[in-house]
């Protein structure tokens, strides 16, 4: 059967890992490589670092990270954050990645999503779409990490990125992201009903019966999280235990 | 030593990584002449089955893949590297290496493609593939078409079920093993398969 999964998210800037990290017994917490690593040992189905370097000509710095990231950790890695076209994704790619995604860049030349998956796949293909709700049952797209509110609508958007070719869906709740509070499971849930592809719910994952709510009634096909892996609140696997408990299929490490 | 074949579109730095922490050398090649030095062939595949099989074709070596495999060298595909081992693909028109007969088919349409994550390999039998390995292993899959078990037949090595579907996910035919999954992103589980082909 095919599990659900968890997926911790490192946002990198100029190559460290931003956001509070509280490790004991990392050399340097805010290395990407050193911290996927131990994500990876404690049990990360895959992991997605997400870009927020300002200025384009640090980006030789990413590619750099993500090779290191691959040589030593074999599972799906996902980089997004300023991928404007083939050409930049094909260097992320290529260094080592599996997966890309983007976000404004779609929004604004929705195109892009098919040349990606003309290009690398469809399996390949992520679209990270960042929303707000503005009304009952209705959320707005965001664009340009959350400042830009494009007003279109996001179950809309989502329909129109699978048709142009995303493989994968990294939702976001802006009203919910930070707060540990719990997934937006409304909004998670209108877009998995809208679409064919799986979705990663993202945003508000503080307690494991968060992620419990947003894989069945949310009807998400994996979580993801940033501060609870980072301040070591709970492991992926120690989280995928108490999920197991609730029944949900996950994979765990084997002792 | 084991040539990986590069026929442009694949990423192959994973598959790379992988060998070279299992302390593989490798060979990276995209031509015939390359193919015909391997002692062993690694096909890995990601994206388009129509492009890879025009691919396979622009390169010319669709008659050097089918006579190495024929002739006994020890050959892995990966992923679309093990759905061009069969004749036809619901994906695209082109003709593939037919290896073996059947036809490689797409999740029916009320399913969520493409499969992404980890699911749990049903092994058949003992295959040598899948030595050293739980009963039930997990590893990663992206994939959106697959073989039918019917198709496979005798020489699946492991069957995976997806949404009601039971599929091929490894194959082990004399020299020839393929799968669906990908064990360069497989942790563990995903060396371990690697360093049984190098033994093999």
């Amino acid at each position: 059967m095919l599990t659900k999964r968890i997926i911790p998210c490192l946002d990198v800037k100029a190559g460290r890992v931003v956001k509070g990290v509280n490790f004991v017994g990392l050399r340097d917490a805010g290395d990407p490589v050193e911290l996927s690593d131990r994500y990876n040992r404690d049990g990360a189905d895959e992991l997605v670092f997400l870009d927020i370097t300002a200025s384009s000509d640090r980006r030789e710095i990413m590619i750099d990270v993500v090779e290191r990231t691959a040589r030593k950790i074999f599972i799906p890695l996902t980089v997004g954050g300023g991928i404007r076209g083939v050409p930049d994704a094909r260097k992320i790619l290529t260094a080592g990645a599996d997966k890309v995604s983007v976000n404004t860049a779609a929004v604004e030349r929705p195109a892009l999503l098919t040349e990606l998956s003309n290009e690398f796949g469809a399996q390949a293909t992520v679209i990270a779409l960042d929303a707000r709700r503005s009304g009952p049952s209705r959320w707005n797209v965001f664009t340009y990490g959350g400042r830009r509110d494009t007003g279109i609508d996001a179950v809309q958007w989502a329909e129109e990125a699978e048709a142009r070719g995303a493989g994968e869906i990294l939702l976001t709740s802006m009203d919910s992201d930070g707060t540990q509070r719990g997934f937006d499971c409304n909004l998670t849930r209108a877009v998995s009903e809208a679409t064919k592809i799986p979705i990663i719910a993202s945003g508000g994952g503080g307690d494991p019966r968060d992620f419990v709510e947003v894989l069945t009634q949310g009807r998400a096909d994996a979580g993801l999280a940033a501060s609870i892996f980072h301040y070591g609140t709970y492991t992926s696997n120690g989280l995928k235990r108490i999920l197991a408990a609730e029944g949900i299929p996950v994979r765990l490490l084997e002792d | 030593m084991i040539a990986i074949f590069d026929y442009g579109a694949g990423n192959l730095r994973s598959v790379e990584n992988a060998l070279a922490a299992c302390g593989e050398p490798f060979a990276i090649v995209n031509d015939s002449d390359g193919l015909r030095k391997a002692d062993k062939i690694i096909l890995p595949g990601v994206g388009h089955y129509g492009q890879m099989l025009r691919s396979l074709d622009v390169l010319g070596v669709r008659g050097t893949l089918r006579e190495r495999i024929a002739s006994g060298t020890p050959f892995l595909g990966i992923c679309l590297g093990f759905q061009a081992l069969f004749e036809t693909s619901e994906e695209a028109p082109e003709r593939g290496l037919a290896v073996f007969p059947g036809r490689v088919t797409r999740f029916p349409a009320d399913t969520r493609v493409p499969q992404m994550g980890w699911n749990s390999l049903q092994k058949q039998g003992r295959p040598r593939l899948l030595d050293a390995l739980a009963e039930e292993p997990y590893v990663y899959f992206a994939n959106s078409y697959y073989v039918p078990r019917e198709t496979a037949g005798r020489r699946a090595a492991a069957l995976c079920s997806y949404s009601g579907t039971s599929f091929c996910a490894a194959l082990e035919d004399d020299n020839v093993f393929a799968v669906q999954f990908h064990p360069e992103k497989s942790g563990p589980v995903g060396q371990q398969i690697l360093r049984n082909f190098i033994v093999c």
